[in-house]
């Protein structure tokens, strides 16, 4: 089992010991690749998630950037021009535009009231998504505070933080809107007509009262994800070298804890933010959300459902708008989970 | 002033861990650590040793009260801390653990895992001299300094038992809990570290209790050691003296049981093969545990737990049976 | 050369994952008689379990043969399809891994896997292959066999865990019996048992034992011939004997000295191999031992060393024994 000749074409100084930096030359700690990085590389290979994040992007320049540079407003009423078809011009714009005037065509036609219905799809969907990421921001905040007490603490102080989100999960959630609705309807009126608060008026009773119930009922399921990540983390050895080394709870909570969760919460909150948006448009087209003229894109669809036979684009736009969002995050928050999740890594 | 004896002593020190199951009312408890007593002189390495269960783990994070004990006093340097507040003393005991990979926080760089223990204690004056004190540990233990900002998964077992290492040396603590520090990693690895353990000693004087399965290493390393079973000792002796004078049955079998190196000796050696498994800690036999499976136990030792007697100078054991053993 | 009841010659096997190629397996060559014990002796990431896996032709895709052949019992594994292997693994070949737990099935009774390999590769009817299974559990030490055929893994120990699966690799009697680290996860007492009951029953059943394992204390008692593998190459193959009393590769040498010894009277200072094993994505050209090497010199960091014969069955893979084996000739020469 060997092969003993030398090749005489072999150089005698090769023999001589290999001195200790030629060795060194050969144990060269690879680039160092920082999770995020890592995570990033991958979530770009995902085809799927670029794709929605590129749609992500465009929904939030329709719905942030282009209302501003739009010539029509969402509640600017034009006289005459009621509802006129997608791409129909009305008498007296025609008349307009003979005389040389330039006038932008309305792309989805207006509303009865004669309001470009263009804009106002562009504005119910800043509307949605703005509703959708402040309730996943209070959602967020909320539920990992309330869920990484409970797991950290753990006995007692778990079990009734948990038993008290138990009752929560049972409470029905329009019952509730509906009442803080009524109830908050005569107060909130009268904390509009004071100085600084008109923008309840725009706003509407109603959205404050979602809002509420957001941060009194919807963060119970993030603070059980939240909790059973702690509960997991908090098992692991490093936290126990935490401790030996004498750190408090609340270091151990913020350095170890949380930071070892923020791929878990950045892609719960992902996918929390079309849920928050479907939630809104549901109570928008129930006639619970935004108070009129502001619109969203479910009290569109909600307006819309009347003249259905007639005008059919009216529904489409803003239910075709919240499918393509709610799509898009809910692609985006499962390209998130997969690039980040630790064991599916290597 | 009277100088103690010991830099670390138990005394009678009890861990119980409730346990689910059984009954509705019925409390079962795992009885990890059953009445465990030692002492441990400043500058010494206490070996601990025996087999899954047997509680030596348990003891050595109980010791650092990283588990609050259920009875029995734990004493450093002649001062009782069973029950105080344990911060000024983390400075002074440390711990190194077993799983290079689980004891790291994989978010966190080389230097900041490091530099957490500094800054638990407010031992740099300022970003400057935090950052020479790692780097100066970093040097302790053979790394370099640019391995202060790589993450802990960019290393191999063996350098992320070192960084574990340094992060423990970075408060300057007397007394280390070494738990099974060389387990998990590589054979050619192990020597590196170990004898980076005995270097460290010899400099910085530190005292160690070694925890361990594997009493070849065990024994190189330690002045004395225990052996423990189904949390209690059984034996507890100078190294030399266990290794080659044992008295007590498990001590006697366990050795015998170890694989030696060395195929002549292999060959001939008499090996005193247990029977049976390992009883289970929630449930223990009565009397002297290691009864079930002793080749020497009998109604005495079911009916009687045997007393910790000192059998020669500073070789302690508790067996009923010693003279029939030997 | 075919009469060896194993051999391979050259195999070539690599990982093709995300990250790269690992080259697992760089030309390894190794053989082992009817009835032998072979030990392969290594540490993470030498092989020694690839090496094993691919023999039952158990490294499917990211793994690929590269080259080298596969011979067992007179068969060409690398040749044979999946249906053809499947004839031969638990029949011929059977495999014992290192944690118990894990390879047996949490929910199915003792009784109902062992039967199940008998029933694969035998005509037994379930009846008959429960009588099987009551034997084998008494010949592999287990009292109460009964009860034992209706419990669930959980509820048995680690020791008896490794010995139901030790009655279920060999329940077809097989000829060749490889087991993956076998006792690492055991406790050192249950080792000793479980070590005595395998060659009680090589000797009760004559099959051949390829023994992985980093252990050298195991080796040492147990095998045969051992192969030391590093970096995916054997680096040293010999006798027992050989290899501890007389050891040609520096990282067998290494090995030995830097593992403490229980029977020794003095103190004396661990020699360990300094530096880190080999990085597999990224392998050193020439001999992957080189960077931890004391006699490396400066081919050693070029070219990968051919095979030296140090006797007839004792050979190793290293340019200081090239070295000494051209200045033996050079000697001999000019005599």
């Amino acid at each position: 089992m060997s092969n003993n000749k030398i090749s005489l074409q072999l150089n005698v100084e090769d023999f001589l010991p290999a001195s200790d930096a030629e060795k060194e030359r050969l144990t060269v700690m690879q680039r160092s690749v920082g999770f995020w990085k890592d995570g990033v590389r991958r979530l770009k290979k995902n085809k799927i998630s670029m794709i929605s994040l590129v749609v992500i992007i465009l929904i939030f320049f329709l719905s942030f950037i282009v209302p501003g540079i739009y010539p029509y407003s969402y509640e600017h009423q034009i006289r005459g021009s009621e509802n006129l078809a997608p791409m129909q011009y009305s008498q007296t714009e025609m008349n307009a535009m003979e005389t040389g005037e330039h006038v932008f065509p309305h792309i989805l036609g207006t509303d009865n009231l004669g309001r470009d219905y263009a804009i106002r799809v562009m504005m119910g969907s800043r509307v949605s998504l703005m509703v959708g990421l402040i309730a996943s921001g209070i959602i967020l905040f909320i539920g990992s505070l309330y869920g990484s007490v409970a797991g950290f603490f753990g006995g007692w102080v778990d079990m009734i933080m948990m038993r008290i989100v138990d009752m929560i999960y049972t409470v029905p959630d329009i019952l509730i809107i509906i009442l803080l609705s009524v109830a908050f309807d005569q107060p909130l009126k009268a904390l509009s007509q004071k100085a600084g608060f008109q923008w309840i008026q725009v706003v509407g009773v109603n959205l404050i009262s979602i809002f509420v119930v957001f941060a009194l009922l919807y963060w119970v399921g993030m603070a059980r994800i939240v909790r059973s990540q702690i509960l997991i983390l908090k098992e692991q050895e490093y936290v126990t070298a935490a401790r030996a080394l004498g750190a408090s709870s609340g270091h151990i909570i913020k350095k170890h804890l949380l930071t070892n969760c923020i791929g878990t919460l950045i892609v719960t909150t992902t996918l929390q933010i079309p849920s928050s948006i479907f939630t809104e448009s549901f109570l928008s087209f129930l006639g619970l959300g935004v108070a009129a003229p502001m619109p969203s894109l479910g009290s569109l669809a909600s307006a819309a459902l009347n003249g259905l036979q007639s005008y059919p684009h009216r529904l489409f736009a803003p239910a075709l708008a919240i499918s393509v969002i709610i799509l898009s995050f809910n692609l985006l928050g499962d390209g998130l989970r997969d690039a980040f999740d630790p064991k599916l890594r290597d | 002033m009277m100088e103690h004896p010991y830099l670390v002593e138990v005394k009678n020190l009890k861990q119980y861990f409730p346990v689910a199951g059984g009954r509705l009312f019925e409390k079962k408890v795992v009885k990890a650590v059953d009445n465990v007593s030692f002492g441990i002189k400043k500058g010494e390495t206490l070996g601990l040793v025996g087999e899954s269960g047997c509680g030596k783990t348990t003891t050595g994070r109980t010791l650092l009260r990283l588990h609050e004990p259920t009875a029995g006093n734990i004493f450093f340097d002649g001062e009782d801390i069973t029950r105080v507040n344990m911060l000024p003393y983390r400075r002074k005991m440390q711990i190194v653990f077993q799983d290079p990979y689980a004891s790291l926080d994989p978010r966190m760089t080389v230097g900041d895992i490091i530099g957490e223990a500094i800054d638990i204690h407010h031992l740099a004056a300022g970003k400057k001299d935090r950052r020479d004190q790692i780097i100066s540990l970093l040097a302790t233990v053979g790394l370099n300094s640019e391995h202060a900002n790589r993450y802990p998964h960019e290393f191999s077992g063996g350098q992320r038992q070192r960084v574990g290492i340094a992060r423990a040396l970075a408060v300057n603590p007397q007394f280390i809990v070494c738990d099974e520090p060389v387990s998990a990693l590589d054979v050619s690895i192990q020597a590196q570290v170990v004898n980076m353990f005995e270097q460290l000693q010899e400099e910085l004087g530190l005292t160690y209790l070694f925890i361990a399965h594997d009493l070849s290493i065990v024994k190189h390393i330690s002045n004395r050691i225990g052996v423990m079973y189904l949390g209690k000792i059984v034996e507890l002796a100078d190294s030399y003296e266990l290794t080659f004078h044992s008295v007590h049955p498990y001590t006697r079998s366990l050795i015998s049981a170890i694989p030696v190196a060395d195929p002549k000796t292999s060959r001939k050696a008499k090996r005193i093969v247990l029977e049976g498994d390992v009883p289970s800690p929630v449930n223990p036999p009565s009397g002297c545990r290691f009864r079930t499976r002793c080749a020497y136990g009998d109604e005495l030792c079911a009916a009687q737990e045997p007393e910790w007697r000192e059998v020669s100078t500073g070789h302690f054991a508790a067996c009923h049976h010693l003279d029939q053993v030997n | 050369m075919s009469e060896y009841l194993v051999n391979i010659e050259h195999e070539c096997l690599s990982f093709f994952t995300p990250a790269g190629e690992v080259k697992a397996l760089n030309d390894v060559s190794l053989h082992l008689d009817e009835g032998e014990i072979l030990g392969i002796v290594g540490e993470s990431g030498s092989g020694k379990s690839v090496t094993a896996y691919s023999l039952m032709g158990l490294t499917a895709y990211p793994g690929r043969l590269i080259s080298g052949s596969l011979q067992f019992n007179g068969h060409q594994i690398e040749r044979m399809t999946e249906k053809e292997m499947r004839k031969i693994r638990g029949n011929d070949i059977s495999i014992i891994f290192q944690d118990p737990m894990t390879s047996l099935n949490p929910v199915y009774t003792i009784g109902n896997q062992i039967t199940e390999v008998v029933m694969l590769h035998t005509n037994k009817n379930r009846r008959q292959a429960m009588e099987r299974a009551r034997e084998l559990l008494t010949l592999v030490g287990i009292n109460e066999p009964e009860k034992r055929l209706k419990q669930y893994p959980h509820e048995l120990s680690g020791g008896m865990r490794q010995r139901v699966m030790i009655a279920i690799a060999l329940a077809c009697e097989p000829k060749l019996l490889i087991a993956d680290e076998p006792t690492t996860a055991l406790d050192v007492t249950i080792q000793a048992q479980i070590l005595e009951l395998m060659m009680e029953l090589k000797e009760k059943l004559g099959m051949a034992i390829i023994m992985i394992t980093h252990d050298l204390g195991v080796v040492a008692n147990m095998c045969d011939r051992i192969a030391v593998m590093y970096a995916g190459k054997v680096v040293e193959y010999g006798s027992t004997d050989d290899i501890f009393y007389n050891p040609g590769h520096e990282y067998t040498k290494g090995l030995l000295r830097s593992i403490p010894k229980l029977t020794e009277k003095e103190h004396s200072k661990l020699i360990p191999i300094e530096g880190s094993p080999v990085d597999m994505l990224n392998p050193p050209d020439g001999c992957p031992f080189a960077p931890r090497c004391e006699a490396c010199m400066k081919i050693c960091l070029r070219e990968m060393p051919p095979y030296t014969d140090l006797s007839d069955i004792h050979y190793s893979a290293c340019w200081l024994l090239q070295k000494q084996e051209f200045e033996k000739q050079t000697q001999k020469g000019e005599a």
